[in-house]
């Protein structure tokens, strides 16, 4: 309904086809890491492509007001995502990725809105209707999910899984009055009332219930999921509105946010449903806590550390969420360095959802110019960790908790992880004897073999860089 | 445009999608990741045709929201998403001392 009136609908057509095949273009290119750079530049073509595409309609600065709107919405949207986007630290990446996701999902939700607003009372053929509605509730729900997921990685919100009674059913029935809701006002109903209520704020209160009760390993997943989410509503915008660009570019995310997202799941021997119908622990069965099973830990100190580091063969460093917490990325680089100096071979264990965003440690690493070939990915590494002499573990907790394969009983039971507890010691840098972010008790700190430095990893790791060196 | 070639082109791309990025490296999880990311902020254009349709204030408001999203998440995503992948570009195979020494990152994956 939107480009009817337009002088050159086919040269627009065209010029979206372009931006299209650019994107495919684009994303192939993100595939490999030598490709990648230009990749991302191909697609952001695209885009530029498809926007200018989109400002040649001979309508679309109709009204005297439109102009001065579409150019205040494009100013402030960069004003707003370029600083952000220069200034962000790659420690911060997961938040940030989820903010531009739910801008995304709201961007869509609000379209949609206004798209019933004008229908509102008169025809809405159901072509338009359905698929409107439908991004209503996808973009909302990708919207809101995603501002949780920002809020718990930036600590605004606790970072543990907030676990309400009977989550699993009223998800349930919010996805009813969701579906319901787009039934009865696709059945001829006008409400926009039910528009408001049943579907904007239904699917709002849905994404809000689906991400409170994720935490730790699980963000990962849920990153994605909502990734797929907005680019899926986007596909379904692009139905609503006969816009093949939008249709296209929507799919191609939806299809890569699904690939990540099962590939995050199996990384974590956990089906997709599981995860959304509840975090992990929370009011589950309360694992065992050290202190009340009378187990103790083993502290360090740096110059021990260093001193085990320094005569050890290999050393394997696992990383996780907390060297991102800590900065740490830049110190553990330089431990590297020095110990390769001494002439150990240091090698970095990566498990596939360490951080909270899929490949969160590769980032990180790769900003600190650790090469590539010291990092071993999961099922690599394991066979390794036998002849291991030292493993390190940096604020990494529920990817090496051994319950994980020992106790059937454990929420993160089956999931595959980092047999650090097979190399001959292992040291584990933490903040405190807090569990970890799935809130789940890691039953390797009280193995013999592991002692633990506590204190702020970057502070931690720079200690035992100094102690190597001075050895 | 067909409604039913519209959904038939959705199928499409999503095989399209499926094809293009079956196999992606760990490393590239993160930048895959936000680069599609802003692809999706493509849905800055049904706001962008949208606008010379609205009636009313409160509808011009949705929408200049909506297309500040939609910039947003199509700048930021971009712009981060070179960034991340500068720094992977750059990689040093050699051990400590000439850094900035091999740009061309031959070696690639692995």
């Amino acid at each position: 309904m939107v480009a009817t009136a337009a002088i050159s609908p086919n040269i627009i057509n065209g010029l979206y086809i372009v931006a299209f095949s650019l994107f495919i273009l684009g994303l192939h290119g993100l595939t490999g890491p030598r490709t990648a750079v230009r990749g991302n530049k191909i697609a952001a073509t695209g885009m530029a492509i498809a926007v200018i595409a989109t400002l040649l309609h001979p309508h679309i600065f109709h009204g005297s007001a439109t102009p001065w709107l579409i150019g205040l919405g494009i100013v402030l949207g960069a004003a707003i995502g370029i600083p952000a986007a220069l200034r962000v630290r790659m420690t911060a990446m997961p938040q940030m990725v989820a903010l531009f996701n739910g801008v995304g999902g709201g961007a869509v939700a609000l379209i949609a809105w206004v798209e019933y607003r004008h229908h509102y009372g008169g025809a809405f053929p159901l072509k338009t209707e359905i698929p409107s509605l439908l991004a209503a509730i996808i973009g909302s729900i990708s919207f809101w999910g995603s501002n949780i997921a920002f809020a718990k990685l930036q600590e605004i919100l606790p970072g543990r899984p907030i676990k309400l009674p009977g989550q699993a059913v009223v998800n349930l029935g919010l996805l009813i009055i969701c579906l319901g809701s787009l039934i009865t006002l696709s059945a001829g109903e006008h409400s926009q009332g039910l528009f408001i209520l049943g579907i904007l704020l239904g699917a709002a209160v849905l994404g809000n219930m689906v991400v409170l009760p994720i935490g730790g390993a699980d963000m990962p997943v849920v990153i994605s999921l909502l990734n797929a989410f907005t680019g899926v509503s986007a596909a379904i915008t692009g139905v609503a509105l006969n816009n093949i660009a939008l249709i296209v570019a929507g799919m191609l995310v939806g299809a890569s946010g699904s690939i990540l997202t099962n590939l995050m799941a199996k990384a974590m021997n956990r089906s997709i449903p599981a995860i959304v119908a509840g975090g992990f622990g929370g009011a589950v069965a309360a694992p065992v806590r050290g202190d009340e099973a009378g187990l103790t830990v083993r502290s360090t100190s740096a110059q021990d550390v260093a001193i085990q580091l320094s005569y050890a063969g290999q050393v394997v460093i696992a990383p996780g969420y907390g060297m991102a917490v800590a900065q740490a990325q830049h110190a553990v680089r330089d431990l590297e360095r020095a110990l390769e100096g001494r002439g150990v071979e240091v090698k970095f264990a990566i498990h596939p959802v360490a951080g909270r965003m899929p490949g969160h440690m590769n980032v990180l690493l790769a900003e600190a110019d650790v090469p590539y070939d010291l990092l071993r990915e999961m099922d690599e590494i394991n066979p390794e960790f036998p002849h291991t002499d030292v493993t390190l573990v940096i604020g990494a907790n529920d990817v090496t908790n051994p319950a994980a394969k020992n106790e059937p009983g454990s929420p993160i039971y089956g999931m595959p992880i980092l047999e650090v507890d097979q190399s001959g010691a292992v040291i584990v840098l933490k903040r405190s004897m807090a569990s970890g972010f799935a809130g789940i008790d890691n039953p390797l700190f009280y193995e013999e073999k592991t002692s633990m430095l506590f204190g702020d990893a970057k502070q931690s790791v720079s200690d035992i860089t100094a102690e190597v060196e001075a050895l | 445009m067909n409604t039913v070639i519209e959904v038939a082109i959705l199928v499409l791309a999503g095989f399209v999608g499926f094809e293009v990025i079956s196999k992606i490296p760990n490393t590239l999880h993160t930048p895959l990741m936000s680069g599609t990311n802003a692809i999706h902020g493509i849905v800055l254009l049904g706001a962008l045709l949208l606008m010379p349709l609205a009636s009313g204030a409160f509808e011009q408001f949705l929408l200049v929201i909506a297309i500040t999203f939609g910039t947003i998440n199509i700048v930021g995503g971009f712009l981060v998403t070179d960034r991340m992948l500068e720094m992977f570009k750059r990689k040093p195979e050699k051990p400590p001392g000439d850094r900035e020494a091999s740009p061309g990152a031959d070696e690639g994956k692995r």
